[in-house]
This record gives structure tokens, C-alpha cells and sequence, in this order.
């Protein structure tokens, strides 16, 4: 078995998992479809592509002026070439102050492993977004974009907050959510640095931008003494006036909200007469391969605003959730960035290739033609060896009438090659209508 | 007129390929089958193996080379020779031709519909049928109410809820990931159980094959069939 298969079989035998995964996706993606009643969504999508397009294109010179920008208020930045730099970074800074991170959600932190990098230097990191923190506490990994712990229901929570609470809960979510909220606030103010995340990142102005609906992401910001924000490289918008289009485009997209409960705008450390804020603000910008990426026919990957919204609508996505990819992106989006970022090439074929996440992407990106490309990289590699020389002897055969029609009498008659033939008959009979 | 019967529809369905050419004639068109056509390059064209794909579809275009019309009773082909052949055959001697083939091809429903403007005949009875979206035929040749209109004609036409989720087919998706597939379509047959219909259509071989594939082995109590045997019926 591949590495894709082997994880989607785990995946398909967790019956939790495959119950919850495919029921709050679809609600998620119905949420969507309400959220976009009334709004011209075929023009709010050109706007938004047009805004990403224009924001990679330019990316360098955005970069800078971020980076200008940011740092005239006050903000540290620092520009990391690999994941491992990125983590190295922060935990030195962790470490000038102390033991005890708060932390939001953030799929670069993900991406780079910042929680072991961090706790392996004997830093406890505490995940302050609900779903982050109930993955957290169960030890696994997030399984959706903005919905990580999508594969759990409120039994399956209680049994992971109680030990933690050592008193009953219940299954009521205002319950489990007042414990989680109750758990949380003294570590708020108890940790000396906040770690977030990045939604998106005003090149014009020098503006970080969280969106967030439990408002922890503004804690992890402004409570701890220091801020430190940890981006892709990507994230970046030219202007403001950017994110009318983009806000709106990411949170229809991903929970259908007009807009989240905070959206946050951060502007630089604490200024000598404000009351609140950081004392300390540091800006990671990850590049991790995306530069790279930039160069390739692929560069449009790079628009993803991270709504999640083609998880939702993946129809192999519901069946394996988002950790049987093999990494931190699941779904349509992961099986694009993940090759392209980390390498493994299978990815591209983890997709019936029915083209629902192109319908659905805010911001356009066509990924059933870039994982077409992927699948022509793969078999212009060595990794598609024997897969090559099956398809050579397939168009040898079918580009001959008269071998065509063998093969086809042959087939009609469940005869063909038989490892092949089994992978259908395993589960499926081959019924022919003569 | 050329009726291309496509590789799977040759294979795994002739029926359903002479059930195209009843509705064909009745609806006034006599049609032939080109021969030499096999395959229009789909399961090498969807991975990755663009020289092959192209082999085998240069066989089956110049059997097509001098067809008026080429009909395609299976949604995904069509969609494969009227949007990606021009991409396949881009710098190639048969450029050209490539391009004059596609404008003339159209999937069955589409030709029905669109190009001939047929009506099926009133049924003497009418059954409750459903109808299941193919993706490539609905996202990218984007054919929603054709074989819709054409089924409503002659049966009480129900909806199949997410009749447009992908039922796992995905041509050698199938056979790559057998257990994901198969889920896949568990899912289309538990869709196909909250309705009363007792026959899902649909227009593409490749569909038909893995719902109906999975449904007999299961014993779901569902009949999967080619849009055209359904229509066919009813003549």
C-alpha cells in the first residue's frame, strides 16, 4: 500500500472519524452556500483572485514594504528561509522570557512543528483556539483548516476535558466551552509570550490581520508581554481596501459569516502612551519552498486565503479527513501544497478529479488543472516507473484497433491483468450489459 | 453522423451504446460507428501521461477526421474531447484537426436537447427515476438540465440529494484507491435510499459501472443504468 492508502484505510477504519468528519464538513459547506444568498459571489471571486494574483506578482516588494512598515512601529521581523529557521527563531525569543506559551491557531506553526520545537527546549505551549486545544489535549494533529478537531463530537471532548477538570462536565457545549474558557484565562495571563497566527498581512500599512471567533487570538496578542506572529511568506495584501474583498470572501467561504465575531488589526508593539498591547511584537515571514513555488507553473497555489471551503466540498476529503494527507493541509488545497512544499508527489492522485473544490474556491485557483500537473510531473518522474511502462503498453494496445478490440472482449469477461482487476472486484463487481 | 461508443461503453455497456443509436434514430438521425475509434485518451490524460493519452486519442480522432457530428454517450469523454483534446494535440500535426472534431462533438443529452431540439414520446407508464450528475459533464462541460429534461419526459424525475457529489469513479482513481472509491460510493447508494425512485441514471459509463459495481455487491436495492437505456425503455 502507498502512504496516501495506508493512512486513508486507517482513516476509513475510525468510525468516529468517519461519522463526524463528513457530517460537520457538510455543514460547514451549507453554511457556505446560505452565507453566499445575495451576494454577486461570481464577482466578489474575480475580485478576490485579482487582489492574490496582484499580491504574489508582487511579492517581494510587498515584502519590504511589510516588512518597512512593521518595523518603523516597533515590530521585529525576521525572514525565514526554512521551517527549521523559523522554529529556531522563536524559540530563542520564547526563551528570553520564559517557560509558557499561549498560543492561536496558526497552519504555518503547523507546517514548521513549532509545538515539539518548543517543547522539546522545555517550553509548555498551550493551544488557546477550542478545536486547536481539544486536538491538543487529545494529542493528535488538526484535521480541517479552520476546523480542527471536525472529526470529534461533544462526547468524545467531555471524555478528553474531564481528566483535565477532574470533575463531571457533561456533553452540553456551553459546558464544555465554559470549562475550556474557564481553563484557558489563567493561562492567558499567566504565559509570557503569545504566538499566532496570520491571516493576512497589509503590505500599505504594516498591518497584521486575525480573524478569529472566540477573540483568542486578540488575547494571545495583547495579553503577554510578547507578541510573536508566524505568517507564510504569502500572506501578504498590497493595500487595506484589499481586505473588503478578501475578509468577506474568507469567512462566507469558510463558516458562511458575513464576518467572524473579532477581526483584528495589529499595528506594532505597545506605543509609549497605550494602555494595552505587547511590550514586544516579532513578525515571522516563512518562505519554507514558497519562493520556490512562486517560479513553478504553480504559482497560483500561493493565492489560497486558507477558508477551507474545497475540504468541505471534497468528496475524498469527507471519506479520509485532513491528517490521512500526510501533513498539515488536508484535502484538495493539501494535496496540491503538499507535494509542491514537502515533496510527496502521490498526493496529486489523492482526488477523483471532480473538480467541486474549483467551483468553490474564493479566490479561483484552478486545482483539478494543478493537480493534473502534478500527476504529469509524477509520471515524468522516476516515481511513476511501472505505472509508465503499463501505460506504454496500454497505448501500444488501444492506439490498434484490433488489439483494442481484444482487450475490450477480454475485459467484458472480467479478464485483465489480475492485481488490477482485483482492486475493482475486491469490493465492486464488474457488471457488463451486453 | 458518428456515434463514438467510447472504450467502456464497447467493454461494459454495448447495450447502452445501441440504446444511443434507438434514440438517435428516433429522433430522425441515422448514426454510424467510425471504426478504428477506441478510447479518447481519458485514464492516461487524467494521470499524467500525456504522450500516451495522446497515442491512443490520435487513433480515435482520425476515425472521427470526417464525421459531421460526433456523439458521445458518455459525459466524461465529451468533456475530454470537447475541452482537453486542443490542449493534447497543441503543436501537433493534428492540431487542426483536433480543433474541428471538438467544436463537432457533443455528449447524447446535449445533442438531444441542445443541437436537435428532441423530445422524448409519452411513455405508456412512467417509473420514478433519479439522476446522478457526472462531474467532468457537469463542472466542465457544465450539463445540468439536458438529461434531466429528457428523463423528466418519460419518468417521474426525483432529485437524488447531492446528485452533483462525485460517486468515486474517477477512472483509475478507482483501482488506485479501491477502498476510498468504494466509500465514495457508499455514500451516492445511501443518497440514492432516501428517495422513493428505484433507478438512478446516469450519463456516464464510468458511473454506472462503479454505483452499479457497488450496489450488486452490497445488494442495495437500487437499478443504476445508462441515461440512454432509461430513454430507450420508453420508446
Amino acid at each position: 500500500m502507498s502512504g496516501f492508502e495506508a493512512r486513508a484505510a486507517a482513516a476509513l477504519a475510525d468510525p468516529r472519524k468517519r461519522a463526524n468528519v463528513p457530517r460537520f464538513a457538510e455543514r460547514a459547506a451549507d453554511n457556505r452556500v446560505r452565507g453566499l444568498e445575495g451576494v454577486d459571489i461570481e464577482a466578489l471571486r474575480a475580485a478576490g483572485e485579482a487582489a492574490r494574483s496582484r499580491a504574489i506578482d508582487d511579492l517581494p516588494a510587498l515584502l519590504d514594504s511589510l516588512q518597512a512598515k512593521l518595523e518603523a512601529a516597533g515590530a521585529v521581523v525576521h525572514r525565514a528561509a526554512t521551517g527549521a529557521d523559523a522554529a529556531r527563531y522563536v524559540t530563542e525569543v520564547v526563551l528570553r522570557h520564559g517557560r509558557m506559551v499561549v498560543k492561536g491557531k496558526s497552519m504555518a506553526a503547523e507546517e514548521i512543528g513549532l509545538n515539539e520545537r518548543l517543547e522539546a527546549a522545555g517550553v509548555e505551549v498551550v493551544e488557546t483556539d477550542l478545536g486547536e486545544f481539544i486536538v491538543q489535549t487529545a494529542g493528535e494533529a488538526p484535521e480541517h483548516i479552520i476546523i480542527p478537531a471536525i472529526h470529534k463530537t461533544t462526547d468524545q471532548v467531555r471524555d478528553l476535558f474531564e481528566p483535565l477538570a477532574g470533575r463531571p462536565i457533561g456533553e452540553d457545549p456551553a459546558e464544555l466551552t465554559a470549562f475550556a474558557r474557564d481553563h484557558l484565562r489563567s493561562r492567558f495571563l499567566e504565559a509570557s509570550v503569545g504566538i499566532t497566527g496570520v491571516n493576512f498581512a497589509v503590505a500599505e500599512t504594516g498591518t497584521i490581520v486575525l480573524v478569529t471567533n472566540e477573540g483568542n487570538g486578540r488575547m494571545c496578542s495583547s495579553l503577554p508581554p510578547v507578541h510573536i506572529a508566524v505568517m507564510g511568506m504569502e500572506r501578504v495584501v498590497a493595500e487595506l481596501a484589499d481586505l473588503a474583498v478578501l475578509l468577506p470572501l474568507l469567512t462566507r467561504s469558510g463558516t458562511g459569516q458575513k464576518i467572524t465575531s473579532y477581526v483584528t488589526l495589529l499595528n506594532g508593539p505597545r506605543r509609549g502612551d497605550e494602555q494595552d498591547g505587547p511590550e514586544e511584537m516579532h513578525v515571522v515571514i516563512l518562505d519554507n519552498g514558497r519562493s520556490r513555488v512562486r517560479q513553478t507553473p504553480y504559482r497560483s497555489v500561493l493565492n489560497c486565503i486558507r477558508c477551507g471551503a474545497c475540504q468541505n466540498v471534497c468528496p475524498v476529503y469527507r471519506q479520509v479527513g485532513g491528517t490521512a494527507y500526510g501533513w498539515v493541509y488536508g484535502g484538495p488545497i493539501g494535496a496540491v501544497l503538499t507535494p509542491l512544499l514537502q515533496g510527496d508527489q502521490e498526493l496529486g492522485h489523492a482526488s477523483s478529479l471532480c473538480a467541486a473544490c474549483d467551483d468553490v474556491c474564493p479566490v479561483k485557483i484552478p486545482l483539478h488543472e494543478l493537480l493534473l500537473g502534478l500527476r504529469r510531473d509524477r509520471a515524468a518522474d522516476s516515481a511513476g516507473a511501472l505505472e509508465r511502462l503499463a501505460f506504454r503498453l496500454w497505448s501500444f494496445a488501444w492506439s490498434r484497433p484490433r488489439l483494442f478490440r481484444l482487450t475490450v472482449r477480454l475485459a467484458g469477461r472480467a479478464r485483465g491483468p489480475l492485481p488490477l482487476l482485483r482492486r475493482w472486484t475486491r469490493t465492486r463487481n464488474l457488471e457488463v450489459h451486453r | 453522423m458518428a456515434l463514438f461508443p467510447t472504450c467502456l461503453g464497447q467493454a461494459l455497456n454495448p447495450a447502452a451504446v445501441r440504446d444511443a443509436e434507438r434514440l438517435l434514430s428516433a429522433a430522425g438521425v441515422a448514426s454510424e460507428r467510425p471504426s478504428g475509434a477506441t478510447c479518447c485518451g481519458q485514464p492516461a490524460w487524467n494521470s499524467g501521461f500525456v504522450g500516451d493519452a495522446r497515442r491512443v486519442a490520435r487513433r480515435t480522432l482520425r476515425a472521427l477526421a470526417d464525421a459531421q457530428t460526433v456523439v458521445v454517450p458518455a459525459g466524461s469523454c465529451a468533456a475530454m474531447m470537447r475541452l482537453h483534446w486542443r490542449h493534447l494535440f497543441h503543436g501537433e500535426p493534428e492540431q487542426e484537426l483536433a480543433e474541428r472534431v471538438s467544436a463537432r462533438t457533443f455528449e447524447l443529452s446535449q445533442y438531444l436537447v441542445d443541437e436537435l431540439e428532441w423530445r422524448p414520446p409519452d411513455p405508456a407508464t412512467r417509473s420514478e427515476v433519479a439522476y446522478h450528475d457526472s462531474c467532468h459533464m457537469l463542472r466542465e462541460l457544465r450539463l445540468h438540465d439536458q438529461p434531466r429534461l429528457l428523463l423528466a419526459a418519460v419518468a417521474e424525475l426525483h432529485e437524488l440529494p447531492r446528485a452533483d457529489r462525485c460517486c468515486g469513479f474517477g477512472g483509475t482513481f478507482s483501482i488506485r484507491y479501491p477502498d476510498v472509491s468504494t466509500a465514495m460510493a457508499d455514500d451516492k447508494l445511501a443518497s440514492a435510499a432516501t428517495i422513493s425512485a428505484a433507478t438512478v441514471a446516469s450519463a456516464d459509463p464510468g458511473c454506472v459501472m462503479q454505483i452499479e459495481g457497488r450496489a450488486a455487491r452490497v445488494g442495495a436495492g437500487v437499478r443504476v443504468v445508462h441515461l440512454a437505456t432509461v430513454l430507450a425503455e420508453a420508446l
